[in-house]
């Protein structure tokens, strides 16, 4: 029976379960995600997508996230028979970020690692086909990793005119006053 | 002696009528026959992701509306959806019912473009497109009405709707929804569902198997054409949609003709629901109050809705400053693209171009 | 004409009856002949030179008419205006057009052969012209009176296919060659549902003489359409995709092969196969109008109203009828549209050709007056047009037509507990590897 509600499994659930087919496979929990070995990542997909319980079919999405000293895939699954949803993560290093591809377990993926491939620079092996998505051949290097272009100290331009949290700021304040209107 | 022949390598797009705007495929043709494709994409990419990094929450909505310009209302409640459960702001009851009015219109807005670029496809000089188009222009004057602006609306807010309607708003709504649309969708059933050559040329043109489907993470119309019936409105409600009553269209074979009667059906369903909807607006705040760089605590969130395209779902990385830290948006059109070889391979050209125009890409998603 | 009439009015004194333009060239002839003894062979030419010129003005008044007749009236049908600024109604449009067309640069690839190219156009601007010769505009006024009206029609409309795929390969072009290729195995296969659907009317009325079959149905009192419905139908049919007209465009389906055997055209060239469309639509028309609508005679209407403009408002309602099913049906894939032709088409006409046999030895065996016979024989043949097309239709058609699925309403989700699918684990042996990158 499915819930009315898609419910989020927690980390300890899906971990659970894990750790019952793939002892080592789990590195780390939290409330709402898990967080897999690099190197048991696969199987650990495996069951995932063939375990009863976890009955993890749908791939919803899965990007990566520029954490400064590592990049994390971040992987959603669903399961619509039982309509509930978990989060897992695998941590990849950053100079050399190789992760096992799961597009031979999901289609769906196929594209989307490609995407990550192409703007954070992740290998993923194991790919039928690794080739830039979006951006040609030749662009150098890898947008969405935090370290391209951006300017030096860090800032980040346009966010300097907000310095503190005011509630009721609806923003006209800070526009030039308008010669029709007189304000 | 035997005749040698090999086949021909063709480019469709990026510059052709009929391909839902700067998309290629490479096709080898042998004949008629497709052997392979490749598709190119990238020719739209603005690096949304990438910019929304420097901006701050509100001021990302705007590139929520050009990602899906055909379905900007949704674009924009999804990702107000996924800041508000980062942030853990309250929606007021009001706000609700306007989200889901403007959502369903939208809907109705987009079935429409992509039933009429459908027909398109199929071939009818462009008559059907201009019946659809003429219902689709109703819609977008209300919402130039609200928010001023037809197709980048810019409407949804971090807490809310970001104007109220005014006065004239629910009579012209109700004049549209009671009177004037359900005679023109009885004029598309008519015209076009049991229309025998559009049957002959969507029929078992773009099939998808139900494993298929789940197993390329189909959604939408691609999914519930697959005997699939899901629908993150009733599977996942956010916005209120438990209060209304409204059917999930589901068809039998995964072929074009299913998805399009499907739109169709949708349409119809949106209809009942903005007529709920309608019926029972409270009244209240439009918005709550939200400070201008919402400074969300760190953590993620990703929450989802089901835009005219499939599961559109935002996925957002906060670390306690006024922008995201990362922002990624699922993006329907681009996963449903995931299946366009295997649906496309061993069939002719121009089946090629009718299940490109059933899937309903827009290009502004997949490419971001 | 109309001047010459007026001058000639002047000249000789004497009134000509413009219901029957031959009266005038009568007059010019017996002025030529008697009164400035011009040889023979001379009054022969001018004679033919006077009925072209007739005929080139009416084309050239059809070409530049049409085109607004097409935009206007599918922009109307698509619940939009049309052209509206040029003149009232829009009706300088065509003038505009024509003017921007002559122009424009004409682009022709290096590759290109230069004689193939240039020759396309004007090759298929011929049969359109040439056809226009045996139609019968009035009671004596036909500029060829060919016994053999019906046949020279059908080898001259024949040459339109060739040119087709001159323009198609001689653009260098993968494209235009799709295009080429899709129109030769159209236009050779739907030439023989054509063929055997005019035999049925050549059968009835004896002779391959246009103005023959006209005079047919005046001594019978009775219109063509009215006797053999399945060839009409038929032939209407074949012929749009002869013409290349939707729902049979596919030699030039815009939304898929960008323009087909045309792409490469521009300037006046590409205007030369724009209006040589319009011209062989009412070239069709035209012949439609005279076998099957009566031509110039309408149960003595052409008393009254000059028979060549009854002739002239009867191929407009045809032609509006070509208009109609282009703003309306959307078009068929080449495989469907050839199985139509082989498969629906030729055993329709066949079978007509064998009932109109039947009912022509019927005629002449036995004694019946055709007073009674050709009222039975309209009712016998459309009961049997109808009783074949719907059985054609009933055992031919797919099953998802006569059966199409509707939809399914779920009030909640209901997804089935499917078993997981390997996404290509190995690669499929019948996909090409997907590592093959885009040129």
């Amino acid at each position: 029976m499915p819930h009315p509600v898609t419910i989020t499994l927690s980390g300890e659930q899906v971990a659970a379960i894990l750790r019952a087919k793939l002892p080592d496979a789990v590195r780390s929990v939290a409330a709402t995600w898990v967080v897999l070995e690099p190197e048991q990542a696969f199987e650990a997909m495996r069951i995932i997508r063939d375990d009863e319980t976890l009955d993890g079919k749908f791939l919803i999405q899965l990007c990566s996230v520029d954490m400064i000293t590592s990049i994390e895939m971040v992987y959603h699954f669903a399961s619509l028979a039982q309509n509930h949803m978990f989060e897992v993560k695998i941590p990849a290093d950053h100079e050399r970020p190789i992760v096992a591809s799961i597009s031979p377990l999901w289609q769906g993926a196929w594209l989307q690692e490609r995407e990550v491939y192409d703007l954070m620079g992740v290998h993923f092996e194991g790919h039928p086909n690794l080739t830039r998505l979006f951006l040609w051949d030749s662009f150098p290097g890898h947008p969405l990793r935090k370290d391209f272009m951006s300017l030096p100290g860090g800032q980040k331009p346009g966010l300097s005119q907000f310095p503190k949290q005011v509630v009721g700021q609806t923003g006209q304040e800070f526009r030039p006053e308008h010669p029709g209107t007189g304000r | 002696m035997p005749i040698k022949s090999e086949p021909v390598e063709v480019n469709i797009g990026p510059q052709h009528p009929s391909t839902h705007g700067v998309f290629r495929m490479v096709a080898k043709i042998d004949g008629e026959r497709i052997v392979d494709v490749n598709m190119v994409v990238g020719y739209l990419h603005r690096s949304m992701e990438k910019l929304a990094e420097e901006r701050t929450f509100t001021q990302n909505i705007p590139f929520t509306d050009r990602m899906d310009y055909l379905a900007a209302m949704s674009g924009n409640l999804g990702y107000c959806l996924s800041v508000e459960k980062l942030a853990g702001v309250e929606v007021p009851e009001r706000a609700q019912y306007l989200r889901v009015i403007f959502g369903e219109l939208q809907r109705v807005a987009s079935h429409c473009m992509a039933t009429g670029a459908f027909i398109n496809d199929c071939g009818a000089w462009q008559t059907p497109v201009m019946y659809t188009f003429r219902d689709r222009e109703k819609v977008l004057d209300l919402f130039e009405m609200t928010c001023g602006a037809r197709l980048t609306t810019n409407y949804m807010r971090i807490g809310g709707v970001s104007y109220d309607i005014p006065e004239q708003f629910l009579p012209a709504l109700d004049n549209l929804v009671n009177t004037e649309l359900p005679g023109s969708f009885e004029e598309y059933e008519q015209l076009l569902v049991g229309n025998e050559i559009i049957m002959m040329r969507a029929r078992d043109v773009g099939v998808v198997t139900p494993e298929m489907a789940i197993n390329a993470s189909l959604s939408g119309p691609m999914l519930r054409s697959a005997g699939i019936a899901w629908d993150l409105r009733k599977a996942d409600p956010y916005c209120g949609y438990d209060r209304f009553n409204f059917d999930i269209p589901v068809g039998y074979n995964g072929d074009a003709y299913d998805r399009m009667i499907i739109r169709i059906e949708e349409m119809k369903q949106s209809l009942r629901i903005i007529r709920q909807a309608m019926h029972d607006l409270p009244g209240g705040p439009h918005k709550t109050d939200v400070p201008l760089a919402l400074r969300p605590p760190a953590g993620e969130a990703y929450s989802r809705v089901e835009s005219p395209k499939g599961e559109l779902g935002f996925y957002v990385v906060s670390d306690g400053g006024p922008a995201p830290y990362r922002w990624h948006v699922r993006a329907p059109s681009l996963i449903n693209l995931s299946v366009l070889r295997e649906m496309t391979i061993g069939k002719t050209i121009a089946d090629a171009i009718v299940t490109l125009g059933s899937i309903d890409i827009n290009v502004g998603e997949v490419d971001r | 004409m109309i001047m010459l009439a007026s001058l000639l009015t002047i000249v000789t004194h004497h009134w000509f009856d413009i219901r029957d333009l031959s009266n005038l060239s009568g007059a010019i002839y017996d002025i030529l002949r008697d009164d400035l003894n011009f040889p023979n062979w001379l009054i022969y030419v001018i004679s033919a030179l006077l009925g072209t010129l007739g005929i080139i003005s009416f084309i050239g008044g059809v070409a530049v008419i049409n085109i607004w007749v097409e935009r206007r009236v599918v922009g109307r049908m698509q619940s939009r205006l049309g052209p509206n600024r040029l003149g009232p109604f829009g009706l300088l449009q065509p003038i505009a057009d024509a003017i921007k067309l002559m122009q424009k640069e004409v682009l022709q690839p290096t590759s290109a052969p230069g004689i193939v190219f240039t020759l396309a156009p004007i090759l298929f601007t011929v049969p359109g012209i040439a056809i226009m010769a045996v139609l019968p505009w009035g009671r004596n006024m036909t500029l060829a009176s060919l016994d053999v009206g019906l046949l020279y029609i059908l080898g001259v409309s024949s040459l339109a296919a060739l040119s087709v795929f001159m323009a198609g390969y001689s653009s260098n072009n993968k494209y235009s060659l799709f295009g080429a290729m899709r129109a030769i195995a159209m236009l050779v296969s739907y030439e023989i549902p054509i063929v055997v659907a005019l035999l049925g009317i050549v059968l009835f009325a004896g002779t391959m003489n246009l103005q023959g079959i006209v005079l047919f149905q005046e001594d019978h009192w009775t219109l063509m359409i009215l006797l053999q419905p399945l060839a009409f139908l038929v032939y209407f049919f074949s012929v749009s995709a002869e013409l290349n007209r939707t729902p049979a465009d596919i030699s030039e389906a815009e939304s898929e092969i960008v323009g087909g055997y045309h792409t490469e055209y521009s300037g006046m060239k590409f205007g030369l196969f724009y209006a040589a469309e319009l011209i062989n639509a009412v070239a069709v028309s035209a012949i439609i109008s005279t076998l099957f609508l009566g031509g110039w005679w309408l149960y003595k209407v052409d008393e009254i109203v000059p028979g060549w403009m009854i002739y002239i408002g009867k191929i407009y309602t045809v032609y509006f009828l070509f208009v109609w099913t282009r703003g309306t049906l959307p078009r068929f894939r080449i495989d469907q549209l050839l199985a139509f032709a082989w498969k629906w088409l030729t055993p329709m006409a066949l079978s007509n050709v064998v009932l109109v046999a039947a009912e022509v030895l019927i005629w002449d065996e036995s004694g019946w007056s055709a007073g009674i016979l050709i009222p039975a024989y309209i009712v016998i043949n459309n009961v049997l047009a109808g009783v074949i097309v719907f059985s054609f239709v009933r055992l031919l058609s797919p099953k998802f037509q006569r059966f199409p699925d509707t939809l399914r309403f779920y009030p909640n989700i209901d997804v089935p507990s499917l078993p997981a699918v390997a996404a290509h684990p190995e690669p499929r042996a019948d996909l090409p590897a997907p590592g093959a990158r885009p040129i």
